[in-house]
């Protein structure tokens, strides 16, 4: 008997009976199993230099890849205006997927709705889809814009959006003058950055379109794709507003992704005001907080007349000074003594820790703008990147990696993998062994095989809860970032320590 | 309090009236096609269902992709399954089915990986059938102990007229290995129903009558049973295999979680095929019923009283030792269910649930949730067919709000309006509940617990059907000075 109504067995407990271990055994009789010897041969064969050469000679097939597709991107990127329905055009599996994909990192719903375009539009086009769908939506949800994206499907297809709006909008699915913006997202270039940017642009374009600029001395910002976007945003408003500095987020989706739970679901909550965005255009410059996310975006906005400035989600004290001094000299505005204040409560932070980490060594994997601000500040701390990798990371990614790399005494010997993913990266972590890994809630595998701890900065967390509501831009989110690296790495010593009579001499209370 | 069935009815037709209001008119006039109250006595549930869904009403519905690699072949553990297309699905699919199996990933075993072939646009310009030969080499050279490939079309697979059978057939002949092409692209069909079909009658076709790659002649016996439609979401397979076991019969087979090719192969050599999730695997089913003559059999693994009538049923197709199985199995577990129950019951009895999710269970469960004294008021299926809606008729009372291809809008106010004190349904929707301060179950990952099947499982579900309704956490939602 395995169960006992006062401690209910679940998953983690009810297997490891005598009853199903037996039972495990008997089922391989059926499996035509591979023999243990040879599982045991290929497993130590996988960590060899032999197999890392195979490993990274491949070609065509990815295993494991640290990026999902563009339209994730533009709908991560819609939910950050006020009232806005992400509104997908094409395959309606996708949209579900989007939406669950969101919700399992946030632990919060996520909006959206798909054109549920099936064979026949694939044969015929989704421009009825389109009319129906925009129609349906708009009573149905009541937004205040609709944003438009597309899968893969309706981009083979060549559905043609900008005629597919106008045609809705003389059906009368919406008025005339509601907002559409929208932007073609194929899923077969680039990942989610790249559809954040599309949806970015399309979106800035479609409210400042054909208007004059009348410059004031405003800042836009623009976050990028970011897991950590609840918490992010709202630092930068709150040192925005330290500073007294006049600015629109766009594309704020900080509370859309934290509503409180007082018996009423918000289907739309904060987000960038759409008089904001209109007014943004006469913005003396537009930030980013992530250029690989923004490319377009900033292109666009420079075109406009607006003074341009990317950064690579800077995290750290070196990166966050650059970060505000840009800002104090894009809006005249100084630096207050608070912030000052905060910079030296993080040195001493990094002070107090720094022998624990210093010349630790790191694997990181991540978004192009993510892991260069992770190298930047493992760099500042004294510790080694040894390996940055970017499955959606290009040459240009890869140069400006190598750049920081080269610049620091603590970079030599560690390299950047551009377009890599998770299994090459489990080749390295075999032949290169690091202390530390960082990465989202797919390098627990990594952990798994290969006993690299994960600390978890990135992109989907599915596994940890509320660290998105945590910052780690800004002082006091990079004191976030130390922490959660130093947490491991003090639970490491303390498991590494905690064998009694062998090792737990060094299983020090103070450290 | 409890209204008469008949109060109960009219309260819900009105619920469905007001909620159709909203809709423009020509989609009021189809949703209200998929929108019902159960009347005891109707030989279904008088929804319609299995059409497309509606643009722009934030459906609940998947793809055929989802239900070919996300359900009925990502579990087969020994395989590879490569997601052939752009790299999103595959990504989004990504171990979040909680398929629990046995083995070690990345040498003999892969269902928690993400094999993709990463399309480009030179993919979708110039074809990708050359890269996917490619690609199958690499997996033979890189994960040499798989036991085959299944390659599971995405959308733009279909469009752009590759030829994925002949690469499979190719590169099978090549290597000596199963390789499967599967057209489940998520365009097809009108959610993820089709892609079991595909998936089904992939298995028909490239797995069934092929050379069998086992390494030892099958030794039948008379007791030879296959589990089908049970994908091990957090061991529910398992909790209901050693059930089968102990009334003495052999399962030879999982379909499909922690399932492999061999298993599968060796289905055909079944005396009874078990069918626990109908609506994934009632085709492959009834092909090994006309083919080769295997009777199947449906059976509810939730909730002792479904359990016991189960067993029975099984043990019926088999001779006295297996019935006196079925009695002995029934006759240990028993007390423990009847533990549970009292312990449980008493903190639930009452207490009202809506459901909406797929495959079996929004009748399935129903018996469970009864055993533990509680009622469902509303339920739905995502992808059901009419044949489902006709088997629910026989789980849920009269009165049951039923709701087919429910829309977030509909869900959200139906719940409102009769306001149960727990919702089942998936991650997109618990969120909304919660938020609302209805207590929530995810049903289908079962909120990452389980396992839910068997006597085992269902004293997992009791205990998480009572945390999740008496959390101290809902009565928190409302500060004390407002």
């Amino acid at each position: 008997m395995n169960q006992n109504v006062e401690n209910v067995l679940d998953h983690f407990n009810l297997f490891r009976g005598p009853e199903y271990k037996e039972m495990f055994e008997k089922k391989r009789e059926f499996e035509n199993a591979c023999d243990s010897d040879e599982i045991e041969k290929i497993r130590e064969w996988t960590k060899t230099t032999e197999y890392r050469e195979k490993n990274f000679a491949r070609e065509a097939l990815a295993v494991n890849p640290a990026k999902a597709c563009q339209p994730l991107g533009a709908v991560f990127a819609a939910l950050g205006f006020e009232g806005a329905l992400p509104f997908v055009h094409g395959s309606q599996g996708c949209v579900a997927y989007y939406r669950s994909h969101l919700s399992r990192h946030f632990k919060e719903p996520t909006s959206c709705v798909s054109s549920s375009m099936t064979e026949d539009a694939a044969v015929f086009g989704g421009l009825n889809n389109m009319i129906d769908g925009l129609a349906n939506a708009y009573s149905l949800y009541k937004p205040k814009m609709i944003h438009v994206s597309t899968t893969c499907m309706a981009e083979v297809i060549g559905d043609d959006l900008n005629a597919f709006i106008q045609n809705a909008k003389e059906k009368g699915s919406v008025p005339q003058d509601f907002d559409v913006p929208f932007a073609h997202t194929p899923a077969f270039v680039g990942s989610h950055v790249t559809g954040y940017d599309n949806a970015m642009k399309g979106i800035v374009s479609h409210f400042w379109g054909g208007r004059e600029r009348t410059a004031n001395g405003r800042i836009n910002f623009i976050g990028g794709f970011d897991g950590f976007s609840v918490g992010n945003l709202r630092e930068v408003k709150r040192m925005f507003d330290l500073m007294g500095v006049a600015h629109t987020i766009l594309a704020d989706n900080s509370d859309v992704f934290d509503t409180p739970a007082d018996g009423r679901f918000r289907m739309y909550d904060g987000g960038t005001k759409l008089e904001d965005v209109k007014a943004a255009l006469d913005a003396g410059a537009t930030v980013s907080m992530q250029e690989f996310c923004t490319e377009k975006t900033l292109a666009y906005c420079a075109g406009r007349g607006q003074e341009a400035a990317a950064f690579n989600h800077p995290i750290g004290v070196a990166a966050t000074d650059r970060f505000l001094m840009e800002i104090s000299r894009l809006t005249g505005r100084p630096i207050p003594p608070a912030l000052e204040t905060e910079r030296g409560r993080l040195v001493d932070a990094i002070a107090d820790s720094s022998q624990h980490i210093h010349g630790k060594k790191f694997a990181i994997f991540g978004d192009p703008d993510l892991t260069l601000g992770l190298a930047g500040f493992l760099l500042e701390l004294g510790a080694e990147p040894v390996h940055v990798l970017s499955t959606n990371g290009g040459k240009e990614w890869e140069a400006k990696v190598r750049a920081l790399l080269d610049g620091s005494p603590f970079g030599k010997g560690c390299r950047a993998y551009a377009g890599k993913d998770l299994w090459h990266m489990r080749s390295l972590l075999f032949t290169e062994p690091v202390d530390f890994l960082i990465g989202s809630t797919y390098g627990k595998f990594l952990e798994r095989d290969t006993g690299t701890p994960l600390v978890r900065i990135g992109f989907p967390i599915f596994d940890r809860h509320h660290h998105h509501r945590y910052p780690v831009w800004g002082y006091q989110g990079a004191m976030n970032a130390l922490v959660w690296i130093l947490d491991k790495i003090f639970d490491e010593m303390d498991r590494k320590s905690m064998v009694t009579g062998k090792t737990d001499y060094s299983f020090d209370i103070i450290r | 309090m409890s209204l008469t069935a008949e109060e109960m009815k009219a309260k819900n037709r009105e619920t469905i009236d007001e909620v159709l209001k909203v809709y423009p008119e020509k989609t009021a006039k189809k949703r209200a096609k998929h929108l019902s109250v159960y009347e005891d006595g109707k030989p279904d549930c008088a929804v319609k269902s299995n059409v497309k869904s509606i643009p722009g009403v934030m459906t609940i519905r998947g793809c055929a992709y989802a239900g070919s690699k996300g359900v009925v072949w990502g579990p087969i553990k020994d395989m590879v399954h490569l997601s052939h297309g752009p790299v999103g699905c595959g990504q989004y699919s990504w171990a979040a089915r909680r398929n629990y199996y046995v083995g070690t990933t990345g040498v003999d075993t892969f269902v928690t990986m993400q094999f993709t072939s990463d399309f480009q646009e030179k993919d979708i310009v110039f074809g990708g059938d050359k890269k996917l030969a490619r690609i199958v080499d690499e997996i033979q050279e890189l994960f040499p102990l798989n036991k085959g490939v299944s390659i599971q079309s995405e959308c733009p697979i279909g469009l752009i007229g590759d030829d994925i059978e002949a690469v499979a057939k190719a590169k099978g002949k090549e290597h000596g290995k199963t390789i499967v092409p599967v057209r489940c692209e998520g365009f097809r069909g009108v959610s993820q129903s089709l892609g079991h079909h595909i998936a089904n009658d992939s298995i028909r076709d490239w797995v069934f009558d092929k050379a069998a790659t086992q390494k030892q002649a099958f030794k039948s016996t008379p007791y030879d049973v296959a589990i089908i439609g049970d994908y091990n979401i957090g061991g529910d397979a398992w909790s209901s295999r050693i059930l089968l076991e102990e009334m003495g019969l052999r399962v030879i087979a999982q379909w499909s979680g922690d399932g492999t090719l061999a298993e599968l192969e060796a289905t055909p050599k079944a005396k009874l095929n078990a069918l626990h999730c109908y609506r994934s695997m009632n085709y492959i089913s009834r092909y090994m019923e006309e083919k080769y003559g295997i009777p199947w059999v449906e059976y509810n693994f939730f909730g002792p009283t479904k359990i016991a009538a189960s067993l029975r049923e099984i043990a019926g197709r088999f001779d006295d030792k297996i019935k006196e199985g079925a009695e002995r199995v029934i006759a240990k577990y028993q007390p423990m269910a009847d533990e549970v129950v009292a312990k449980f019951r008493p903190r639930l009895a009452g207490k009202t649930v809506m459901l909406y999710v797929g495959g079996l269970r929004p009748r399935h469960v129903i018996g469970a949730y009864e055993d533990l004294g509680m009622e469902v008021v509303g339920t739905g299926y995502e992808f059901g067919h009419n044949d489902d809606y006709q088997r629910t008729t026989h789980d849920v009372r009269d009165g049951t709000l039923i709701y087919d291809d429910v829309t977030a809008y509909e869900l959200e106010k139906f719940v409102e309006k009769l306001r149960p004190d727990l919702v089942g349904s998936g991650i997109k929707e618990k969120y909304v509940f919660q938020k609302m301060g209805v207590p929530f179950r995810q049903m289908h990952s079962w909120d990452y617990s389980g396992p839910y099947h068997g006597y085992d499982g269902f004293a997992v579900f009791a205990r998480d059907m009572d945390m999740a309704i008496n959390a101290p956490v809902w009565s928190l939602a409302k500060a004390p000075w407002k």
